[in-house]
C-alpha cells in the first residue's frame, strides 16, 4: 500500500494530504515544479524537462549518422569497409531508425523507450558488423575500428537508459502544465474527490463516525459491520462466490476534521481512505472531501474485484459523494426512472421486475 | 398507462408503459389533467439536445390530481389539484434555501453527465434527456412527481386548467425573462420570438412596468398576438425589417433598455448568417444556432441588460463578447426557477392582471401528440401553443 497514514495525523484543518513523496530526485533533474495557485497543495505545476548533456549528445549523434546513412550510404560504406553497392539500401533503413531514434530522443521529455530502442539499434549494428567481418570483400581493419566505436556508443546508450528508466515515471514526462494526481508509493494513483452539504460539520462528522453508512452511499461497498470499537468489516457481495470480505481499522479519527482508515495485514482487498470535514466559510454547510484506495491482492479472484471497484473511480467517488449528500440533506438517495434501473433504461416508469433485478 | 415517447429525432410515439410507483418516500402520483407542448420540447424533438434515448417518455409541463403520496410526505393530499414546476428541487440544499431552484444539487441523478458537458450540473428536469435526471415526463396519463411537498402547487378549483397550467414553466419562465431587465420607468424593452415564452416575456414586462414592448418574430400571426393580448407596443418582422437599424430609429439611436431572448437554440435568420449557422449546426460544428442572442447584443443601448431565457445547449462561435465587454452589457440568464415566481403569480391570475390561456391555439387528445408536435414545429394552423389532454 503506497500511503503511510501515519503521517497523516494530527492535522488541524488543513486538509492537504501530507503525503509522502517516493519520487527520486536525482542529479540530473532540472523540473521546474511549483505550487499552482489556488490548487490543493498536492498539485503542482511541472515545466519542462531538461535532459542532461549525454542524453542531448546521443541524440544528435543519432540524428547525424541517420542522416548519413539516409543520405550519404555509399559514403558512410566506404568509411566502416563494407561494399558499397551492396548495402546502400540496408544502411538507409538502419538510418531511419537511426533519425527516428535521434529526432525521439532530443523531443521527448522522457525518451527511456527511444533510448533502449538505440540499444537494441547498436545490437543490431554489431550484429551486422560482425557477419561482414565473414565477407571476404570487406576492409576488416575499418570494420574493427567500427566496431569498437559502435560498442563505446553503445555502453553510453545503456548508461543512459538505466538512468532515464530509473528516475521512474513520475518524475519527467509529463506534459507542460499538466497537473498530477497524488500517487502512492506504487504509482497507484488515487482518487479523491469533494463535496459542500448544507448541514453543520458536526452533523456530518457524526454520519461519517457510524462506518454502517457507508453502503448507502458507496455503490462498490455492501456492508460495513462494527467489530470492535476500531475495526470494521466490510463486505463486497458478488455472484458465483466472487464476494470478498476485509477488516479495516480506523487510523485516525480526530472530531469534526478527519477520519481514515486502513485495511489490515493480511486482507484480501488493501484498502485506505480518509475523509476530511472543514466548515465552508458563509453558513455554506460543510465541506467534505473523501480520497480512497483499493487494491486487491492478485488471482482471479483479485482481478475481479478490482472490475468492481475502479470501473471509474473518479467519476465513482463523485457519485458515492453526491449520494452521501443525498442521504445527509433528504434522508434517502434520490431516484428517476433511468436511475432506478442497473444499466442503461429510458426515462420511463420501471417495472417491477426491473426493479429486483437491481437489488 | 399511454404516454408521448421521444423515439429519434422528429419522431414521437404514444405508446403503452409501465405505471408509474412511488421510488422515493417524498413522491407522490398524479394523474394528469393537462399537459402541453413546450417550444423546448421541439428541441428535443428535432434531435438538437444530447443524452435522449429512445421511449423516454417527454413532457415538462403538466397538472393533474394527487393519487397517492410516498410516507414522508406531509403537505400534498390525494385529491389534491396540482400543478408541477418543470425543474425537480428538492428545497434542502444550498441552491434551493437561496431562492435557485432550477440549480437543486441533489435533483439530478446523471449529475455527472450534466458536469461533463456543463462543468457543474443543474438540476433535474422531467422528460428532458438523461443529462437533466433521465426522469419520465408528464406526456402521459400519471406522472411520479419527486419532491411532492418542494414543487407541486395547489390550485383551487374555480380557476380552469388552461388558466393556471402554464405556470409550470413558460408564464415563470416569460416573467423572470422581464425581471432580470430589472425594469425602471421609461424603459423600452425588446422582446426576440413570439412564441409563448415571448409572449409572456412581453406580458410580464409590461407587468413590471415598462414604458414600450417592442417584439420581434417572423410570423404575422405571432406578431398580431403579441400586439394584441400580450400588449406589445410595437411589433417588427425581422424578415422585412432589419431589426438593428428599426430598434435605433425607435429609439432616438439608444437602443432598448433591455433585449429578451425567448427564441433559443433553433433561431432563424437570414442570408449568409442563416446559412452559416444552420450548416454548422448540421455538422455539429456548434450546438445552437445564436442569431438571435447575436442580435440581441449588438442592439441593446450601451450598459444595458440582455436577459436570455431561450434554451442554449452547448458551446457555440461568433458570440459578440466584444460588444458585450465594450460596451459595459449585463447578461442574465438561467433555467426558471419556477418555485420562486408560482405563488406570485397564481396571484396575478386569481386577481385577473392576467390569463395565461391566451397562448393556446390547439387542444387536443394526448393520443395525437405526434400530429401536435409536427404542426407545432411547422408553425402551421397559426399554431401557437398545443394542450394536450390525457
Amino acid at each position: 500500500m503506497g500511503i503511510d497514514i501515519s503521517t497523516e495525523t494530527g492535522t488541524d484543518g488543513d486538509w492537504s494530504p501530507a503525503r509522502p513523496r517516493a519520487r527520486a530526485r536525482t542529479g540530473n533533474r532540472v523540473t521546474a515544479e511549483a505550487p499552482v495557485k489556488g490548487a490543493p497543495d498536492h498539485y503542482t505545476e511541472t515545466g519542462r524537462t531538461e535532459k542532461d548533456p549525454v542524453t542531448q549528445f546521443l541524440g544528435w549523434f543519432s540524428v547525424a549518422l541517420g542522416a548519413a546513412e539516409i543520405f550519404a550510404p555509399g559514403g558512410v560504406a566506404r568509411a566502416i569497409g563494407i561494399d558499397e553497392d551492396e548495402h546502400r539500401a540496408l544502411l538507409r533503413v538502419y538510418g531511419l531508425r537511426e533519425m527516428a531514434a535521434g529526432v525521439a530522443i532530443l523531443s521527448r521529455p522522457k525518451p527511456t523507450y527511444w533510448m533502449w530502442n538505440r540499444v537494441i539499434g547498436d545490437a543490431i549494428d554489431l550484429t551486422s558488423l560482425a557477419k561482414a567481418m565473414k565477407n571476404p570483400e570487406s576492409n576488416t581493419a575499418k570494420l574493427a575500428a567500427a566496431t569498437v566505436a559502435v560498442l563505446g556508443v553503445t555502453a553510453l546508450d545503456i548508461v543512459c537508459a538505466t538512468r532515464l528508466a530509473r528516475i521512474g515515471a513520475e518524475d519527467v514526462g509529463r506534459d507542460e502544465g499538466s497537473f498530477e494526481l497524488p500517487k502512492g508509493n506504487d504509482g497507484q494513483v488515487v482518487v479523491g474527490a469533494s463535496v459542500t452539504v448544507n448541514k453543520p460539520v458536526e452533523e456530518v462528522y457524526a454520519f461519517w463516525k457510524d462506518q454502517q453508512n457507508y453502503p448507502r452511499f458507496m455503490s462498490a461497498i455492501d456492508s460495513v459491520k462494527p467489530t470492535s470499537e476500531r475495526r470494521a468489516r466490510w463486505k463486497i457481495e458478488a455472484p458465483a462466490g466472487l464476494s470478498v470480505e476485509w477488516d479495516a481499522e480506523i487510523v485516525n479519527d480526530t472530531p469534526n476534521e478527519m477520519i481514515s482508515w486502513r485495511s489490515v495485514d493480511a486482507s484480501p482487498v488493501q484498502n485506505t481512505g480518509t475523509v476530511r470535514f472543514r466548515r465552508a466559510a458563509g453558513e455554506r454547510g460543510t465541506e467534505v472531501q473523501l480520497e480512497a484506495e483499493y487494491r486487491p491482492k492478485g488471482g482471479p479472484l483479485g482481478a475481479k474485484v478490482a472490475e468492481m471497484l475502479s470501473a471509474i473511480p473518479k467519476t465513482q467517488l463523485a457519485m458515492d459523494l453526491r449520494r452521501f449528500k443525498q442521504l445527509i440533506e433528504l434522508g434517502e438517495v434520490v431516484k428517476s426512472d433511468a436511475s432506478a434501473v442497473a444499466g442503461p433504461h429510458p426515462a420511463r416508469p420501471p417495472r417491477q421486475t426491473e426493479m429486483e433485478a437491481r437489488q | 398507462m399511454r404516454a408521448n415517447c421521444w423515439e429519434g429525432t422528429k419522431h414521437v410515439r404514444v405508446e403503452n408503459v409501465p405505471d408509474p410507483k412511488i421510488l422515493n418516500q417524498t413522491d407522490a402520483i398524479i394523474r394528469v389533467s393537462s399537459t402541453a407542448i413546450c417550444g423546448s420540447d421541439l428541441h428535443l424533438f428535432n434531435g438538437f439536445i444530447p443524452t435522449m434515448e429512445h421511449g423516454d417518455i417527454l413532457g415538462h409541463e403538466f397538472m393533474g390530481e394527487v393519487m397517492e403520496v410516498g410516507k414522508k410526505v406531509k403537505k400534498l393530499k390525494v385529491g389534491d389539484r396540482v400543478v408541477v414546476p418543470f425543474p425537480i428541487a428538492c428545497g434542502e440544499c444550498w441552491s434551493c434555501k437561496n431562492d435557485l431552484w432550477s440549480l437543486c444539487e441533489n435533483s439530478n441523478p446523471n449529475a455527472y453527465i450534466a458536469e461533463k458537458m456543463m462543468g457543474h450540473s443543474p438540476a433535474g428536469v422531467f422528460g428532458y434527456s438523461h443529462m437533466l435526471g433521465g426522469f419520465a415526463g408528464g406526456q402521459a396519463e400519471y406522472a411520479r412527481v419527486p419532491f411532492a411537498d418542494v414543487g407541486p402547487l395547489k390550485v383551487s378549483d374555480d380557476l380552469k386548467d388552461e388558466q393556471v397550467l402554464f405556470l409550470s414553466d413558460i408564464f415563470p419562465t416569460g416573467y423572470m425573462g422581464a425581471e432580470m431587465c430589472g425594469i425602471k420607468p421609461g424603459d423600452t424593452i425588446a422582446v426576440w420570438g413570439c412564441g409563448p415564452v415571448g409572449q409572456f416575456a412581453i406580458a410580464s414586462a409590461k407587468l413590471l412596468g415598462a414604458e414600450r414592448v417592442i417584439a420581434i418574430d417572423r410570423f404575422p400571426y405571432r406578431l398580431k398576438i403579441a400586439r394584441e393580448r400580450a400588449g406589445a407596443d410595437v411589433t417588427l418582422d425581422f424578415q422585412e425589417t432589419n431589426i438593428l437599424e428599426a430598434l435605433k430609429e425607435l429609439t432616438g439611436g439608444r437602443g432598448p433598455d433591455a433585449c429578451i431572448d425567448a427564441v433559443g437554440l433553433e433561431a432563424h435568420t437570414h442570408g449568409m448568417q442563416e446559412f452559416y449557422d444552420r450548416a454548422k449546426q448540421s455538422m455539429r460544428l456548434v450546438s445552437d444556432r445564436i442569431s438571435a442572442v447575436r442580435q440581441a447584443i449588438l442592439s441593446c443601448r450601451n450598459g444595458g441588460t440582455v436577459s436570455i431565457i431561450g434554451v442554449y445547449g452547448g458551446f457555440d462561435d461568433k458570440f459578440p463578447l466584444g460588444a458585450v465587454m465594450n460596451r459595459s452589457l449585463t447578461i442574465k440568464t438561467g433555467q426558471c426557477h419556477v418555485h420562486r415566481y408560482m405563488k406570485p403569480l397564481l396571484e396575478h391570475i386569481e386577481k385577473g392582471h392576467i390569463d395565461p390561456s391566451f397562448v393556446i391555439t390547439h387542444k387536443m387528445e394526448l393520443e395525437d401528440a405526434p400530429v401536435g408536435y409536427d404542426i407545432f414545429n411547422l408553425r402551421e394552423d397559426e399554431c401557437l401553443k398545443v394542450v394536450l389532454k390525457p
